[in-house]
Order: structure tokens, then C-alpha cells, then sequence
């Protein structure tokens, strides 16, 4: 038997372990990323001569249901053809059974990486308003993402805002294509590898940083919209955390945004992004009750030019009575 | 060696509905797990059991013992082929406890045990005697030793990665073999275990009077094989479900140095 150097050992773990693309139109390029759905790999079409990125399930062995799921999970983004959604181009079936879909490759930074060297918190705040606005739109299809965080959302080199992974998104009852699921009336569309925590009424879902606490105690029953405002709360959180002074008005969204109780939550991402618009707009926010004396600085912030243009007047005024007196 | 239990914040964590391992999407029984085996009342079922271990885990315990234990090639063969007899006779491999450790760890804590005792008695074990000898290549295990800066329980996985995939490759040589495939078989062996950096697939195609596109529906085939005949490894020597999944994250997950 032949000894096998470091480097052909690691040449042949990547012969088992990276998808076989040759009866696809696709040329295997690299590995992008493992997470735990599955793996992203940067692949060519060879027939449209563009890169996309194809995600494989991390799993040795792929069940017939599993790969239903899979393909279902590529439908339904396929589905949410939104500009903040990535868009999936094809699913099909490797010949080891895996499934695959192949979505946009998506160049640009994670928005934890655009955090860490944008510190503008008007310029963070815009792309938060545009994460709401696409999550907000798979709401209006009946979907939740169930695991947004910074690492799932992507600013793209012209500045626009992908959310990534809906690898454990839920259709809620009365969308979709009409399948209802055992946890009441939302189901999965796609499987998990690992990691799971049992509770006594359901399974945790997410990830335990940015996760609701429905989530977290994994009632899956009670798993609505409002999940996914908290999370994008616990998103605006990391957004604002280094910032020396935020204002009252952006911390009282990210606190109502992330409520412990959902009632006391905003009750769609569209509510929440209608806030950050207005705070943008240095408007009234829903989230906050001002004292008179905020509002007038508010107000003054706002017309600062009006301001600046009437005192500039009045002082003319007082100038010209002082002169003018004999 | 990657640890998927371990607490990960950044990790998504499913419902059973969604999970592989859920209660209602089970991988399928590990009907050739060896370890299984070891626990077996019948003897022969014992016997092949002890076989596979002893195949997939002794050349990484010689070297092991080498390494750590510094001990010289005689004795470091005495101790592997005493450790091997040992483990069947007392049939310790039954103990494991999937729920404490793996199994690989397991046979190395084992070891480390055995070679410790071995060394406080002072005894030296005789090869011959009552012992029941295995036939092993020591003298090419001996030549494979090279210096490592690796940890010794680092080295030990190492060793045992590189092991398991020098099995399949033989594995896979024998299937091809029984099959008819012998073709398949060189074109991997030229391509995949080649040492030769300009060969390519076109090379190949005029070096085996084949179209090009022929080496490539082989390649891929073959490789798809050799990818089934590591898991089915895999399966032999772990004991559950999860261990399979552990190891082959750690196996096929992790850059081995």
C-alpha cells in the first residue's frame, strides 16, 4: 500500500468530501463556506460563463425526504423575487444524490465586516432599513427567516443588501403551497445536519445570539413575524452598540424591536422599517414619546436651515433698530 | 478534530423536523459497525469485530507508541501486537461508552493505559509465548515515521486519517478489481494519487486510447466510489450515528497538517 504524503491526503479529503459537479454545467472552483445547513462552494457556469454560488448539503448520506426538502427550500427563495433577496438560478441533484442550488454570487462584505469599517450610523441605518424592507417582503409571502444575523446578510460592491441563508425559514399557514406541518400551523422547508436543543414544548431554532425567546424556548408554535423583528432588533443592537451616542428615539426602536413579550414588539418588519425611516427623516418615531423640549431640539435639528435663516434675520432686525436709532 | 456538540453561538440549531439525526429522519442503523460487534456474544461475529479494529487502528498505535512513549521499534512492536492480544482476550473494546468519548479516543486513552502499566511493572513483553501474534508490517509503519511538531494525541489522529484513506484506496483497488473496473482504478491512481503534476485528463485520454470526456465520466465515477468506500470505513469503526457524523466532519471538515 502506498504512504500518503500531507498533501495527497489532503487532495484526496477533498475528493471525498467537495460535490462532484460533472453531470451539471458547473465547474467546481472552491469552497466558500460551511455553516450548518449545508456548504457553499464558488462554482462557474460554463454555459452562461458566470460564477454563482451552489450550496450542498453537509450530509454523508441524503434520505428521499431530505432532498425534497432541499428542493423546496430552493423554491420558495425562488419564489421571493425581491432586489434584498438572493436570487436562486437552479436546483438539481448531484450524483451522489445530494442536492444542490445554485444562487447569485454575491461579492461584497457580511454586514458585521461593512460595520467594522463604515462607522456612519446613518449610512448603517439605511442598510438596516433595507434588511427590513426584504424581510419584510418574504413576510408578505408568508415566509421567516427564523436566523437573521449579520453573517447572513451581505452588502454587495454597489452598496445594495442581500439576506443570505433561508435555509431555516418557515412558511406561516395559509401561504405557500399550502402543506401544513406538525408544529401547528407553520412547517420547515429544510433539513439541518446538526446541532438541535430539545425543549419541552419544541426544538430551538436560530441562532442564540439574535434569537427571540419564543425561539429560544422553542415553541415553535408561537413562531411568527414577530421572531424576526426581534432578531432584526438584536441586528440594530449590533449596529448601534459602538456608537457613543445613538439617541434616545434609535434606542427605544431597538428596545420595543426587541421586547421580550412579541405583543410588545413592532408587529411587522415593514413597522419596524417605517420607524428607521422616520428617525432617518427626523421624524417622530412610533417607539419613543419625546418631552416638549426634545421635540423642539428635534425640530431644530431638522430645520436647522430654516433656523439658521430666521436668526440670521432676527439679528438683522436687531441690528438695524440699534443703527437706526437717532 | 472538530467537536458539532460543542456550544457554538454562531450556529443555527434546528427542530427535530429539520434535523438529520431527528427522531423521524434517522440515518439507518450502523448494521456494520465493528465496535457493535465487539460487545457480541458470538465469537466469530467477536472475532471480525476485533479484525477491523485491529486493521484500522494498529499502524497509528505503533507509531503512537513510538512517539509518545519513545520507545524503540522492538519494543513499540511487542506493546502494539501485546495491546491488540490484550483488548480481544479481556475484550475490553465492549466497554466503550459512545456517551463519554469516541471511540478513537477511547483506544488511545486504552493505550496509554496499557503501555503505562506495561512500563511501571517493567515488564517487556515477549513476542512468541502464549501471546497471540498478528501479521503486521512494522517494517514499512517504521519507515513512514517522520518527525512531527504535532501534539502526540494531535499525531495519533493524524496518523489514523492517513490510514484510514491509505485502506480505501486499497479497498477501492480490490472493488475495481472484482468488478471489472481496473481502468477506473489506474486513471485514479494516475490522476488522484499521481506524483506527476503535468498529467491531465487529455494526457491521460491518449495515454489510455480514450476521449477525454470518457476519463472524466471514469474519474467522477470512481471518485464517487472511493468516497463511498471511506464512509463505509467510517461505519465499520464507529459506533452511533453521531460518532459516524462527528468523525466524518472531523474527517472530511478539517485541514490535516
Amino acid at each position: 500500500m502506498k504512504w500518503l504524503s500531507d498533501d495527497k491526503l489532503n487532495y484526496l479529503r477533498t475528493v471525498v468530501a467537495n460535490p462532484d459537479f460533472s453531470s451539471t454545467k458547473y465547474t467546481f472552483i472552491k469552497e466558500l463556506a460551511r455553516g450548518g445547513m449545508g456548504t457553499v462552494y464558488l462554482a462557474e457556469d460554463r454555459e452562461l460563463n458566470r460564477l454563482v454560488a451552489i450550496k450542498v448539503l453537509n450530509t454523508p448520506e441524503m434520505t428521499e425526504d431530505l432532498r425534497n426538502r432541499m428542493v423546496r427550500e430552493a423554491q420558495i427563495i425562488a419564489r421571493l423575487e425581491h432586489p434584498g433577496i438572493v436570487p436562486v438560478h437552479d436546483v438539481g441533484t448531484l450524483p451522489d444524490g445530494r442536492v444542490f442550488y445554485a444562487m447569485k454570487f454575491v461579492r461584497g462584505s457580511r454586514l458585521d465586516e461593512y460595520a467594522a469599517v463604515n462607522d456612519s450610523i446613518r449610512d448603517r441605518l439605511r442598510k438596516f432599513q433595507a434588511v427590513c424592507d426584504a424581510v419584510a417582503f418574504a413576510h408578505a409571502h408568508g415566509v421567516i427567516h427564523r436566523d437573521l444575523k449579520p453573517q447572513n446578510i451581505m452588502i454587495g460592491s454597489f452598496g445594495e443588501v442581500l439576506v443570505l441563508d433561508w435555509g431555516v425559514a418557515k412558511i406561516l399557514g395559509g401561504h405557500g403551497d399550502g402543506e401544513r406541518g406538525r408544529h401547528g400551523d407553520c412547517h420547515p422547508v429544510s433539513p439541518s445536519p446538526h446541532l438541535r436543543v430539545s425543549t419541552r414544548d419544541g426544538t430551538i431554532i436560530g441562532t442564540r445570539d439574535y434569537m427571540s425567546p419564543e425561539q429560544a424556548r422553542g415553541e415553535i408554535d408561537q413562531l411568527d413575524e414577530r421572531a424576526d423583528v426581534y432578531s432584526l432588533g438584536a441586528v440594530l443592537h449590533f449596529l448601534l452598540k459602538d456608537q457613543p451616542k445613538p439617541g434616545k428615539a434609535a434606542e427605544a426602536i431597538c428596545s420595543k424591536a426587541r421586547a421580550n413579550a412579541k405583543e410588545d414588539r413592532y408587529s411587522s418588519a415593514s413597522e419596524l422599517s417605517a420607524d428607521i425611516g422616520r428617525l432617518l427623516d427626523a421624524e417622530p418615531v412610533s417607539a419613543y414619546q419625546e418631552s416638549a423640549i426634545e421635540k423642539a431640539s428635534r425640530w431644530v435639528s431638522k430645520n436647522r436651515f430654516l433656523v439658521l435663516l430666521v436668526l440670521a434675520y432676527l439679528l438683522m432686525r436687531i441690528f438695524f433698530v440699534f443703527t437706526s436709532r437717532p | 478534530m472538530i467537536n458539532p456538540e460543542k456550544s457554538c453561538k454562531s450556529c443555527p440549531i434546528m427542530d427535530p423536523d429539520t434535523d438529520i439525526g431527528g427522531p423521524l429522519h434517522k440515518f439507518p442503523a450502523t448494521n456494520h459497525s465493528a465496535i457493535a460487534g465487539a460487545r457480541s456474544d458470538d465469537q466469530l461475529t467477536r472475532r471480525r469485530a476485533f479484525d477491523t479494529i485491529l486493521t484500522s487502528y494498529w499502524k497509528p498505535a505503533y507509531k503512537y507508541i513510538r512517539l509518545k512513549w519513545q520507545a524503540n521499534n522492538e519494543d513499540a512492536k511487542d506493546l502494539t501486537q501485546g495491546f491488540f492480544a490484550n483488548a480481544f482476550e479481556k475484550n475490553h473494546f465492549a466497554a466503550y461508552d459512545a456517551s463519554k468519548a469516541s471511540f478513537q479516543t477511547f483506544l488511545r486513552t486504552c493505550l496509554d493505559g496499557f503501555v503505562a502499566n506495561e512500563r511501571k511493572a517493567g515488564r517487556r513483553l515477549k513476542r512468541g509465548g502464549d501471546m497471540e501474534q498478528y501479521q503486521l508490517d512494522f517494517a514499512t509503519a517504521e519507515n513512514e515515521l517522520v518527525a512531527s511538531d504535532l501534539s502526540p494525541e494531535d499525531y495519533f489522529h493524524r496518523e489514523w486519517v492517513r490510514w484510514m484513506f491509505t485502506i480505501a484506496v486499497e479497498a477501492l483497488r480490490q472493488r475495481c478489481e472484482e468488478t471489472g473496473r481496473t481502468i477506473h482504478f489506474q486513471l485514479f491512481e494516475r490522476y488522484d494519487l499521481r506524483d506527476d503534476k503535468d498529467v491531465s485528463y487529455a494526457s491521460l485520454a491518449k495515454e489510455f486510447g480514450l476521449e477525454p470526456a470518457t476519463v472524466n465520466n471514469y474519474l467522477a465515477a470512481v471518485r464517487r466510489d472511493f468516497r463511498g468506500v471511506v464512509l463505509e470505513k467510517l461505519r465499520e469503526i464507529t459506533a452511533t450515528d453521531e460518532e459516524f457524523r462527528t468523525e466524518t466532519r472531523s474527517l472530511l471538515g478539517v485541514e490535516v497538517k
